[in-house]
Formats: C-alpha cells, sequence, structure tokens
C-alpha cells in the first residue's frame, strides 16, 4: 500500500517535469520557457524526492535536505539566466505587451 | 551584534545540515562542529547579512505561515503552468512589470525575489533598490500599485516582519 502510494507521488512528478519539458518546447521565447522551466520541474523534482522518500523512509531526512537545494537554487539559476538573457539583449515575443525593464534601460541611457 | 547573531545562525545551519547527513556519532560531531565554526568564521564576511533574522516569536510564527502560504503558491504555480502548456491555445500575455518592495534587508529581498519566481506566472528578472522587475507570464494590469499588490503583498506582509 505504501509502495503504491509513493509509486503515484513519484509518477506525479515524472509527469510534472514531462509537462515542463512540454513547456519548453511550446512556449514562444525564452523568459516563457524559463518559466514553464522553474515551476513545473522544481514541483516535479520535489514530488519525485517525496515519492522515494516514502517509499524508502530512512532516506528521508537526506531527501529533504535535497529538495531544500532545490527549493532555494533553482529560482536563483532561472533569476541568472532571465537577467543575463535580457542584458544580452534578446527580445520578448512578439505578442509581449510591454516591456518596463526595457524602457527604464533607454530612459537612463537618455539622461546620461 | 549583528555579525555575531549571523555567525550564531549559520552555525545553526550548518551543524543541522551535518547531523541529518550523518546522524549522530560522537567523532563525527566533533568534526563537523570544528568545521561549521571555521566555515561561519572564515565566510563571516558574506554571511552578516543572515543577521537581518529577527528572533522573536512574532517573527517565528510568521516564518511558519509563510512557509505555508510558499508552498500553496508552489503547488498552484506548477498547476497553472501545466494548464497553459497543455491548452491548445497557449493562454499568454507576457510582458515584464515593474513593482515595488517595501522591504530594505538584502536577505529579505532575496527570498522575496526567490518566492516571486516560484509563484503563478511571474518570474523576477531584475532587482533595482525598491523595484523589482517581473516577468509576468499573463499581465491583468498596467499600473503598478495594482501590479505590487497582486505579485508581492502575500509574501511582503509575512517577509516584512521577519526581516524588516
Amino acid at each position: 500500500m505504501i509502495m503504491l502510494i509513493a509509486s503515484l507521488i513519484t509518477l506525479l512528478g515524472a509527469l510534472f517535469l514531462f509537462l515542463g519539458s512540454m513547456g519548453v518546447l511550446r512556449m514562444p521565447d525564452v523568459y516563457n520557457r524559463m518559466q514553464a522551466g522553474t515551476k513545473a520541474t522544481t514541483m516535479g523534482s520535489m514530488l519525485s524526492l517525496i515519492g522515494v522518500g516514502i517509499a524508502t523512509p530512512e532516506w528521508l531526512p537526506k531527501l529533504i535536505i535535497l529538495i531544500l537545494f532545490i527549493l532555494f537554487t533553482n529560482p536563483i539559476s532561472s533569476h541568472a539566466l532571465a537577467r543575463a538573457a535580457h542584458f544580452a539583449g534578446i527580445k520578448l515575443t512578439d505578442i509581449s505587451l510591454r516591456d518596463n525593464l526595457k524602457d527604464d534601460e533607454t530612459e537612463e541611457k537618455h539622461d546620461a | 551584534m549583528r555579525r555575531v547573531k549571523a555567525f550564531i545562525i549559520s552555525y545553526l545551519i550548518l551543524m543541522g545540515l551535518w547531523l541529518i547527513l550523518t546522524g549522530f556519532y560522537y567523532d563525527e560531531l566533533i568534526v563537523g562542529s570544528v568545521t561549521a565554526i571555521l566555515v561561519s568564521l572564515v565566510f563571516s564576511n558574506k554571511l552578516v547579512i543572515l543577521g537581518d533574522f529577527r528572533i522573536n516569536p512574532k517573527s517565528l510564527y510568521c516564518s511558519v505561515r509563510y512557509i505555508f502560504v510558499f508552498l500553496i503558491e508552489l503547488i498552484k504555480s506548477s498547476i497553472d503552468v501545466a494548464g497553459r502548456v497543455l491548452s491548445p491555445t497557449l493562454p499568454i500575455n507576457p510582458g515584464i512589470v515593474k513593482v515595488r518592495t517595501k522591504l530594505k534587508s538584502g536577505i529579505g529581498r532575496t527570498i522575496l525575489a526567490n518566492s516571486i519566481t516560484l509563484t503563478p506566472g511571474t518570474m523576477t528578472v531584475e532587482i533595482r533598490d525598491e523595484f523589482l522587475y517581473i516577468h509576468w507570464i499573463d499581465i491583468k494590469t498596467d499600473d503598478i500599485d495594482t501590479a505590487t499588490e497582486a505579485i508581492v503583498s502575500k509574501f511582503e506582509r509575512h517577509l516584512e516582519v521577519i526581516f524588516g
């Protein structure tokens, strides 16, 4: 029974990971891809690890540390990638409504 | 005072990690505590931001509540992204919006930015002073205050008590 629950949770995690990678394929530009690639994969890897933890309870403490590391580092890496992409001048997709950061940057250049 | 607090907090975190990873063995406990003291001392310049933690009952209560708020938002956000990816029309109105934060401390802002990245449809691209530039997958408003209300406020409420 416990094995069944653990397997289901791990399967759910795998599903989220799959949806995340599908998002990376389907989204139109870097920033939207990063969104799909961060959120769904964070949840997916957390659920997979929790599933493994339920199946083998003696690993649970170490898996919780792994989950914490993923929670802290995943958003930072996606932030760094998005920031670098923006400063490298990669444009937002055409359907984007606006880009306040770019507006402020051009304003600063104008002032200087 | 701030440095001492930062030292104690970083020591406790390192020691906690070490205990969970190795278990309670006498020899490893000594090695772990010596290493934790050394690491906390050597990196005390960088770790001084940890000193912004306020330690009192109210902030502890808020930390616990914050963790729950955060987990619920995380679950909502993965389901949200999954829904968007699966729907055939790909319903997105993306763009980068600017919001304002009231938080002063560096670590408070860091945690706020990280939390925003993991909540539905938003991702922090850049921080400049008190302004955060956020990539929003489904823009609902043009106004900076309404955007702040929608994205930042639910976390800021708790983080304000914890870090100030």
